[in-house]
């Protein structure tokens, strides 16, 4: 390897070749600061239904960002995350209900209830891949319709009949909508669960998560408990769109077994396809896309709502294969190299590898996180590969 | 003892429709290595093409095989059309493929056809079989046309160059391809097949849950169940295991006391669950090992 001097080589480089532009991290900020001026603003410039579509979009795409976390970074299967979001929209309902407790105390135990069912089911998980696994949480998102009609539950859950929930107060201080409060509320939930999320999977646990859905063998190997994360990760995930789900009764003011069947969990799938795997900023396009696009089909055509769905979907899935999220980085990159056509790297030996794996992990649809912490990934990653050739030659040794 | 008796042969009743499905699931799955969502709206499809056939006059028999083969020219046309170019697209991404072609198909059966529930005729009658009040001719029928179906798929891929072909383009892409199998068409070929199994399927349950856009749905979701439990690389399995789903929910439905009437889907599910931690790939998959 070089010395330290010569590694930062590229880098001095392109900030010596004429004029300095933002770097994508200085872009990124301002881009933030502007979406959320625009998400305070927005409010106070539309009436009342349109505020509550936008605060749904939020909320489907918490939940879907509960969903990325299990499927997106840890590569885990799930068509049953419409039965975590029933759950959570239930405990809130009952809470605040049957007992009488106020609105923003119902959050966390949403959260923690969903934890706990996530973890239950994540279980079986650890034994079963693929499809396979899928069947499980199917099985969730069929049996929670179904228990929540079940007679024996009925002076809970209302039956069939549902729960009509009240529309949370307005702190009395503020001169707003009961709407506009709610978008608030929402906003304000979601940017700290995103920043949690954020903060989640740059850590030490975020690496071990992704890890184990890159090569679970090698992750393995490497000392990462593959059980404890994997159901963790469920808990957690199911904990996210459960908080959502609490939300989601909040905003639509009513809880119904119907309301959270398999379509559900099958809408979150195609949001977070349709947004990005593994990419934060593209679950909210996917909640954009799951409450504002069957909408727009159905003013298409009446009667072929269904069919314009589709054809929609599938000009998404033809367009951008890797979900709106990997078109975006795709065309970001396009646009970086033409404006700044990349020089002579002097460290390549370090760099090839990069990209090698980046173009690897893009083609199989997932978001890459980019330096720092890619340098301690590829480090990882060496370590996994020495310590599986190791294991093989300890096996190849092993008399047959 | 009469009871058990009664209950289990109606499972076997609902389970040969569960069956079937699982069978035409595993097909595919063999064919294409993935699941197909959009599935049972395929067979619902031809099921109301069957009826329009009808409708128009066609003798019944004439009305089955040329649905059976129009299914297997659609199946056909869809690969190629549709998801031949995504060929290369993450898996997820054919997910979205799938849940929108099942959208389409929904839509466009209800918008052709309309939603009221139709009645649909069946060749085998419904008198009861021997005079038993346990099951009718077409129950029988039914269960007999799968075993049927399965003998031959089973023939087709163990004793055919076809067959064997087609099994290794989905097992080993690349190896086949080096060794002079089109891989492309062996895959249009097993939706093509997968269609066909589906438009017989849809036909014979159809006189039981009569015809209407979503009456595949329900019987898709315990097909996928049947299909899984029994091990998404075995047909027979699929088979045993769509015939052991519809006994399951009929057992648990009548014996479970308190909970097993309302429950009776979510017990079967538990029961399968609880099944596959002990087989993790179904109870007559195959473990799929890989080199690291």
């Amino acid at each position: 390897m070089t010395t330290p001097q010569q590694e930062t080589v590229p880098f001095g480089a392109a900030a010596a070749s004429g004029a300095r532009r933002p770097t994508w991290p200085q872009t990124r900020h301002w881009v933030l600061a502007a979406a959320l001026a625009v998400a305070i603003a927005a409010p106070f410039f539309f009436h009342g239904f349109v505020i509550f579509q936008l605060t749904e979009v939020m909320i489907y795409g918490l939940a879907i960002l509960g969903l990325n976390l299990l499927t997106g970074f840890n590569g885990q299967f799930s068509v049953g995350h419409g039965a975590f979001y029933g759950l959570g929209a239930y405990v809130t309902a009952i809470m605040m209900q049957r007992w009488g407790i106020a609105y923003y105390w119902t959050l966390p135990a949403a959260g923690g209830v969903c934890f706990v069912v996530g973890v239950l089911v994540g279980l079986p998980a650890l034994r079963l891949q693929g499809l396979y696994l899928a069947l499980v949480t199917f099985a969730a998102a069929v049996a929670l319709p179904q228990l929540l009609k079940f007679h024996g539950f009925e002076g809970w859950t209302g039956g069939v009949q549902g729960i009509v929930v009240d529309q949370p107060d307005v702190p009395g201080f503020l001169p707003i909508s009961a709407d506009q409060w709610l978008y608030f509320f929402t906003l304000g939930v979601m940017l700290l669960m995103f920043a949690g999320a954020s903060n989640l999977i740059r850590s030490r646990t975020g690496r071990a998560i992704m890890a184990i859905r890159d090569h679970p063998i090698a992750a393995a190997a490497m000392g990462i408990n593959a059980p404890v994360y994997k159901t963790l990760t469920f808990g957690v995930s199911a904990l996210y769109t459960g908080v959502a789900g609490a939300l989601g009764a909040l905003a639509v003011q009513f809880v119904a077994p119907d309301s959270f069947t398999l379509f559900l969990s099958i809408s979150f799938l195609v949001g977070l396809i349709i947004g990005g795997m593994g990419s934060l900023p593209g679950c909210l396009f996917g909640g954009l896309f799951v409450l504002y696009v069957p909408n727009i089909a159905e003013s298409v055509s009446r009667g072929l709502a269904g069919a314009v769905y589709g054809v929609i979907m599938l000009l998404v899935i033809f367009a951008m294969p890797s979900g709106a999220a990997g078109f975006v980085r795709h065309a970001a990159g396009y646009l970086s190299r033409w404006r700044n056509p990349p020089p002579e790297p002097a460290g390549q030996n370090l760099a090839a590898p990069q990209n090698a794996y980046i173009g690897q992990q893009q083609a199989a649809g997932f978001a890459v996180r980019q330096p720092p912490g890619i340098v301690e990934e590829q480090a990882l990653r060496i370590t996994a590969q020495e310590a599986l050739t190791t294991a093989k030659q300890e096996r190849s040794r092993k008399p047959k | 003892m009469q009871l058990l008796l009664q209950q289990i042969m109606a499972g076997l009743a609902n389970g040969a429709i569960y069956a079937g499905m699982a069978l035409a699931v595993v097909m595919i799955f063999l064919a294409i290595d993935h699941l197909n969502f959009a599935q049972g709206e395929m067979a619902t499809f031809s099921t109301f093409v069957a009826w329009q056939l009808l409708a128009w006059g066609f003798p019944y028999w004439i009305a089955f095989v040329l649905v059976v083969m129009l299914s297997f020219v659609g199946g056909i046309a869809i690969e190629r059309i549709l998801f031949k170019p995504l060929h290369k697209a993450s898996i997820l991404s054919q997910l979205v493929a799938f849940i929108a072609l099942f959208s389409i198909l929904n839509s466009g059966d209800g918008y052709i056809w309309d939603y009221t529930i139709k009645t649909f005729p069946t060749p085998f009658g419904t008198r009861p079989l021997f005079g038993s009040v346990l099951i009718d001719t077409h129950e029988a029928g039914m269960i007999g046309v799968t075993l049927v179906v399965l003998l031959l798929i089973y023939g087709f891929f163990r004793g055919t160059r076809l067959g064997l072909a087609m099994r290794a383009a989905a097992q080993n892409p690349e190896s086949a391809r080096l060794v002079g199998i089109r891989v492309g068409w062996m895959t249009a070929l097993g939706w093509g097949l997968a269609a066909a199994i589906g438009a017989v399927g849809g036909m014979l349950i159809a006189p039981v849950v009569f015809l209407e856009p979503n009456m595949m749905f329900g019987v898709l979701l315990y097909g996928f169940a049947g299909a899984v439990l029994g091990g998404l690389t075995s047909p027979g399995g699929a088979v045993i295991g769509g015939f052991a789903v519809g006994i399951i929910e009929n057992l648990a439905g009548t014996f479970v006391p308190y909970i097993g009437r309302d429950l009776k889907l979510t017990i079967a599910l538990i029961v399968i669950v609880a099944v596959l931690m002990v087989r993790p790939a179904g109870i007559f998959g195959r473990m799929t090992v890989s080199r690291v």
